[in-house]
């Protein structure tokens, strides 16, 4: 696991947080940090104690134990400042289903009184044209573009986003991408909780791992990936991964279910003694690949899934 | 604009703009006044049923507003996580229910504006009024009914809220001495319906309009309890998610 030391400064800190609820442990001791101006994904399964952390942050839930600050406040006992300073997306709901898109915005600007220009927001979600339509005749993209809309009313210097694209098209999770990176530019703290790792890749500058209530991994994604080096290739189908291995002094892996296809994990430094190996044994080798593993296999291997690929 | 005024307005609009909630806040007050005014067929032992019917509807509009409207809705915006979602704002929770209940009372005082003249018109004419105590019977009345509707909405879920509600409403209304007079209900129910806010409301509002005096009776002690009450239990039942 790496591990980044935690910085005072940073608007979120939590530190060995526990969340239980009655004999279940949702949250067993869990510390990171979330940084100004960048967006931190909180990646895990369902149920691997994410929205239980995003709750603490929030101030909806109170720590079993532990210490969570955000932009310096105890989020439960200082909500109601906090609450000045803070966007919110939860996970679904938080609009009356008969609720009109632009009457929404404008009681949230309202609320906030952060000076946002209701017909502004709109236009900078894209619902200009769908002001008019009560929340329940909207599409999934833009129920969550608008709960988005109510985060940003707030005009928040830390943001916490629950599945911001969940149900949401290709179409739709472009246009919120680009609305969560523009808001991580004018400097907020974006904190955002996805099963999904495309999500993650694609819009987390840190990335925060979490599985089974724990905390597996923290980092950004090029230190998540380094130290996770394989190099992939296809031979013959008998070749001998025993002989091999120690030869090479790590453990050679065959791909399940794609006979000839091999894993090893290490770095390119192991293409040259393997090539001249295969080719001292008259052993044929193509599509050789040595890289870094997708974020994909990283994950799987730390949350427990099945190996990547299912390989032996 | 502060954030009182802002959730107010928010909720006024909403309630008024909601055709459920003004069947049943508005048209069915009205049509039971209209319809058994007119046909006289109800026991209410006043010479002109008007006489009977007209604060007894008035009692009801209050009930329907403070309690059914209400609390229908607030069970929605529960089941929704509406409430959740304003806790995170800088709006807090005191002043959401106090915009709630200046919604409620914008909400009475459409109703008076309509049920009042329409019992003018249909004859009704109380020989001398106390209007102040009147009042005074309306807003502990809206007391009283604002928390047993939210302590239904606060703990039961959206549809099973939405048919609680409903279904009370139905029982007080029969049982309230709204449109039935308490003589016609059978002995042991009619001790049962004199302790029912709805009861005691329509009572007080009889007594007030009709005879113009504040009688310090039972009915005005049955409903003060209710106000204390039923606020203090949607307080210890209301879960907000």
């Amino acid at each position: 696991m790496l591990h980044v030391p935690t910085a005072a400064a940073d608007p979120v800190v939590v530190e060995d947080l526990v969340v239980r609820y009655g004999d279940l442990v949702a949250v067993d001791r869990v510390s990171f940090t979330a940084a100004a101006g960048a967006v931190t994904a909180v990646l895990g399964p369902n149920g691997a104690g994410k929205t239980s952390t995003i709750e603490v942050c929030e101030g909806y839930r109170t720590a079993t134990s532990g210490r969570v600050s955000v932009l310096g406040l105890d989020p439960h006992r200082d909500q109601a400042k906090l609450s000045q300073r803070m966007g919110v997306m939860l996970q679904e709901g938080g609009v009356s289903p008969s609720a009109r898109a632009s009457d929404v915005v404008r009681l949230y600007c309202d609320l906030y009184g952060k000076g946002v220009v209701p017909a502004d927001l709109l236009e900078s979600v894209g619902l200009t044209d769908r002001a008019r339509t009560a929340y329940r005749r909207l599409s999934g993209g833009e129920k969550q573009r608008l709960s988005l809309a109510l985060a940003l009313a707030a005009r928040p210097d830390v943001a916490f986003l629950d599945e911001p694209t969940s149900g949401v098209d290709i179409t739709g999770r472009q246009a919120i991408r680009g609305i969560i990176r523009a808001l991580a530019a004018e400097g907020c703290a974006v904190v955002l909780a996805t099963h999904e790792l495309d999500e993650a890749e694609k819009l987390a500058d840190r990335v925060v791992i979490f599985d089974h209530g724990r905390l597996v991994a923290d980092g950004s994604l090029d230190d998540l990936r380094r130290g996770h080096d394989e190099i992939r290739f296809r031979s013959s189908v008998d070749l001998d991964r025993e002989e091999l291995g120690a030869a090479l002094g790590h453990h050679v892996r065959a791909v399940f279910g794609e006979p000839g296809s091999y894993v090893i994990d290490g770095d390119a430094s192991l293409v040259a003694p393997l090539t001249a190996w295969l080719a001292d044994h008259g052993a044929p080798v193509t599509d050789l690949r040595a890289g870094q593993q997708r974020l994909e296999d990283v994950f799987l291997r730390l949350t427990g899934g099945t190996a990547a690929d299912g390989t032996s | 604009m502060n954030t009182l005024r802002a959730q107010t307005r928010h909720e006024v609009s909403t309630t008024l703009r909601n055709s459920e909630q003004l069947l049943l806040t508005l048209i069915i007050p009205v049509m039971l006044l209209v319809f058994f005014s007119l046909v006289d067929v109800l026991p209410t032992g006043t010479k002109d049923p008007v006489d009977f019917l007209a604060p007894g509807i008035l009692a009801l509009a209050v009930m329907s507003s403070a309690m059914v409207s209400l609390g229908i809705g607030t069970g929605f915006e529960r089941t929704y996580k509406v409430l959740k979602r304003l806790g995170a704002t800088p709006l807090g929770r005191g002043r959401l229910v106090a915009a709630k209940i200046i919604a409620v009372i914008a909400v009475e005082l459409v109703q008076f504006a309509v049920l009042i003249p329409v019992a003018y018109a249909l004859g009704w004419r109380p020989s001398s009024p106390n209007w102040l105590g009147a009042l005074g019977g309306v807003i502990v009345g809206t007391i009283a009914f604002a928390g047993i509707g939210l302590s239904l909405a606060g703990r039961l879920r959206g549809e099973i809220n939405l048919a609680a509600q409903n279904g009370l409403y139905l029982v007080l209304l029969l049982l309230g001495g709204m449109v039935i007079p308490f003589t016609k209900l059978p002995g042991p129910i009619s001790a049962v319906a004199k302790a029912l806010p709805s009861g005691a409301l329509a009572d007080v509002l009889r007594e007030t309009l009709a005879h113009g005096g504040v009688r310090p009776g039972t009915s005005w002690a049955i409903l003060i309890a209710w106000a204390v009450v039923a606020p203090a239990a949607a307080t210890r039942l209301f879960r907000w998610e």
